[in-house]
């Protein structure tokens, strides 16, 4: 941990990222309902991206704005966990890692809410009111595809073992952040594991626990990812949009 | 409805603006406020009834009696609107993964929702005359029904999501703004709620090619190759020349319809000639000028031959459209199988409840 800067940073590249994949299901959502549902989540972490990244870059000083950080470092620099880069691959793993992001991110921002500094206050006292409604949305799906029919338990239990090694990273000890995530890991299992009983299934066995986002080593998707998000600002150097 | 470009004989209105918007819904509101006459006495009585209501500029709901091809008309006109606004999303959509700002991407992601929303609206609107959402969603994906043409055309650059914006909304809204005063009332509340989002759409598509425009060269050239490109496609919206327009006479005594498609594409040329200028843009029409008699812009036509080939299934989008919004659904199945189930073992628990 390199203060408060990079704490901001990690949180803004979390949400940016998040918001990144969700947006991707637009027009390609199961039902319509769930298309507006989704881009509302997304327009959730893409707004409290955008706060802590314009916060990190007052916090470094060095004169970069929210657009600077999103779109002019490489994946070397990202300081986002490895689960939200991870592809959105079927409905069922969407689902698994917007729960287990969402029962990060409520604790998160709630300790948040009460910390010292008042610019990181105020942002985790208003993303929180936003994660209770996608711990809410994810929930109920996860219940729904869990205790639907015989297909969509198979795909819920395969995604849930699929996704679950890539929890393990969010809560890497942090004694000196302004939240320690360790703090938070009794409040997620708890949640989890009522949803996942509830939607009759198997919660996975902890073993391999891939880490490495908060030091800049990602999967092979972040890349990408940004190649995509980055092209056109990056191919009109300091233009303005 | 989107556009008057769907192919089968549609028929358009025409109109201002958010002030007409706002017109038209305190006339909704003072329609309502008035007494309808007293409910048909007999069955002989039915016409005459619909008729009066009409004529009153009253509104036709749901349970009263209404024609046959009255009824049709309007399912046929509200889903194709409404597939419209669903399949509209895709050419923008297409846009929000690579945003070059994250102010932009905010609104155009919202943008885009907003569009699923107003789909939404008027499947329900469309759902009051006695169809189901499901049995329009299958005429669209069957290729039954169509949507509107223009968003059969690719979205190249970044400034074709501010020509959409500007251009594609802004006919929409000139289409549409009739149509909040609509004889059917689901209709017609559905379109003032919507027709007030459109605008912040145009607004919002205006600002992004004004940008473009006041940018760097690579970008106002950017900005007019998109002018360039939807031009006439925009204009093509309004649909085939008047002489061409059938079953219009009788959509205008119902008062579904209260325009016609010429009156309204001048309406529209009439309002971008202006706004074009203050972009810096040039539309790209050699033969528009004002005309002091006609106290009106004389312009070059679309190509209507093109139009037709569009909507007959021959634009450069139209196959990836309708497989992306097939693909979409067949994709998304098993899910609504889950959430029908899990929906079917909830309600049985609970009867099971009260029953003990
Ligand atoms: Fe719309
Ligand atoms: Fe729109």
């Amino acid at each position: 941990m390199n203060g408060p800067f990079e704490f901001a940073l990690r949180l803004g590249d979390d949400a940016l990222i998040a918001a990144q994949r969700l947006a991707e299901w637009t027009t390609r959502a199961p039902e319509m309902e769930e298309d507006i549902a989704l881009a509302n989540i997304a327009l959730d972490q893409l707004g409290a991206a955008r706060l802590l990244l314009t916060y990190a870059g007052e916090l470094e000083g060095a004169g970069r704005d929210e657009d600077a950080l999103a779109y002019l470092r490489d994946d070397r620099e990202f300081r986002n966990c490895l689960l939200v880069e991870l592809p959105n691959d079927d409905f069922a793993v969407t689902m698994a890692k917007l729960l287990f992001l969402s029962a990060y991110q409520l604790p998160l921002y709630t300790a948040l809410a009460e910390c010292a500094d008042e610019r990181l206050a105020a942002i985790g006292s208003k993303a929180r009111k936003e994660s209770a409604y996608h711990l809410d949305h994810a929930s109920l799906w996860v219940k729904r595809l869990g205790d639907g029919t015989e297909e969509s338990h198979r795909r819920m239990q395969a995604a849930a073992d699929q996704v679950w090694p890539y929890v393990a990273e969010l809560f890497t000890p942090d004694p000196g952040a302004p939240v320690d995530p360790a703090t938070l890991r009794a409040e997620f299992d708890a949640t989890v594991t009522a949803v996942l009983t509830e939607a009759t299934l198997a919660r996975p066995e902890s073993g391999w626990a891939p880490a490495g986002g908060r030091d800049g080593l990602h999967t092979e998707h972040l890349s990408y990812l940004l190649a995509e998000m980055q092209v056109l600002h990056r191919a009109h150097p300091g233009a303005k949009w | 409805m989107y556009g008057n470009d769907f192919g089968a004989p549609e028929e358009a209105s025409g109109g201002g603006l958010l002030g007409e918007v706002e017109a038209a819904e305190a006339a909704l509101r003072e329609a309502a406020a008035r007494q309808r006459r007293g409910l048909p006495a007999s069955d002989d009585d039915l016409a005459g009834f619909f008729a009066e209501i009409v004529e009153a500029d009253q509104k036709i709901e749901p349970r009263d009696w209404m024609p046959e091809a009255y009824r049709k008309t309007l399912i046929r006109q509200i889903a194709q609107h409404a597939h419209s606004e669903i399949i509209g999303m895709q050419p923008e959509g297409n846009w929000i993964s690579r945003a070059p700002s994250l102010k932009r991407k905010a609104i155009l992601l919202a943008k885009v929702q907003d569009e699923a929303g107003h789909g939404l609206y008027l499947y329900a609107a469309a759902e009051t005359l006695g169809i189901s959402r499901d049995e329009l969603v299958d005429l669209l994906l069957d290729g039954r029904q169509k949507y509107s043409s223009i968003f059969n055309y690719p979205t190249l650059t970044w400034a074709d999501v501010g020509a959409i914006g500007w251009l594609v909304d802004g006919a929409a809204i000139v289409n549409q703004v009739p149509l909040c005063r609509c004889s059917y009332g689901p209709y017609a509340r559905a379109m003032i709620r919507i027709c007030k989002e459109e605008s912040f759409h145009q607004r919002q598509g205006y600002e992004i090619l004004h940008t473009l425009a006041h940018g760097t060269p690579e970008q106002k050239a950017m900005a007019q190759d998109a002018l360039d490109r939807w031009w006439y496609p925009s204009l093509a919206m309004f649909g085939p020349p008047d002489g061409e327009s059938t079953h219009s006479t009788q959509s205008m005594a119902w008062k579904i319809k209260r325009f016609s498609n010429d009156e309204l594409r001048q309406r529209f040329v009439d309002m971008c000639v202006q706004q074009a200028e203050i972009l810096g843009l040039t539309i790209p029409d050699p033969g528009l000028r004002w005309n002091d008699e006609r106290q009106a812009y004389d312009y070059t036509q679309p190509d209507y031959d093109e139009l037709m080939r569009v909507i007959k299934g021959d634009g450069p989008c139209n196959r990836e459209r309708m497989a992306h919004r097939r693909r979409a659904h067949a994709d998304g199945a098993w899910v609504r199988e889950a959430a029908a189930a899990y929906a079917g073992k909830r309600a049985a628990e609970k009867k099971e409840k009260v029953a003990a």
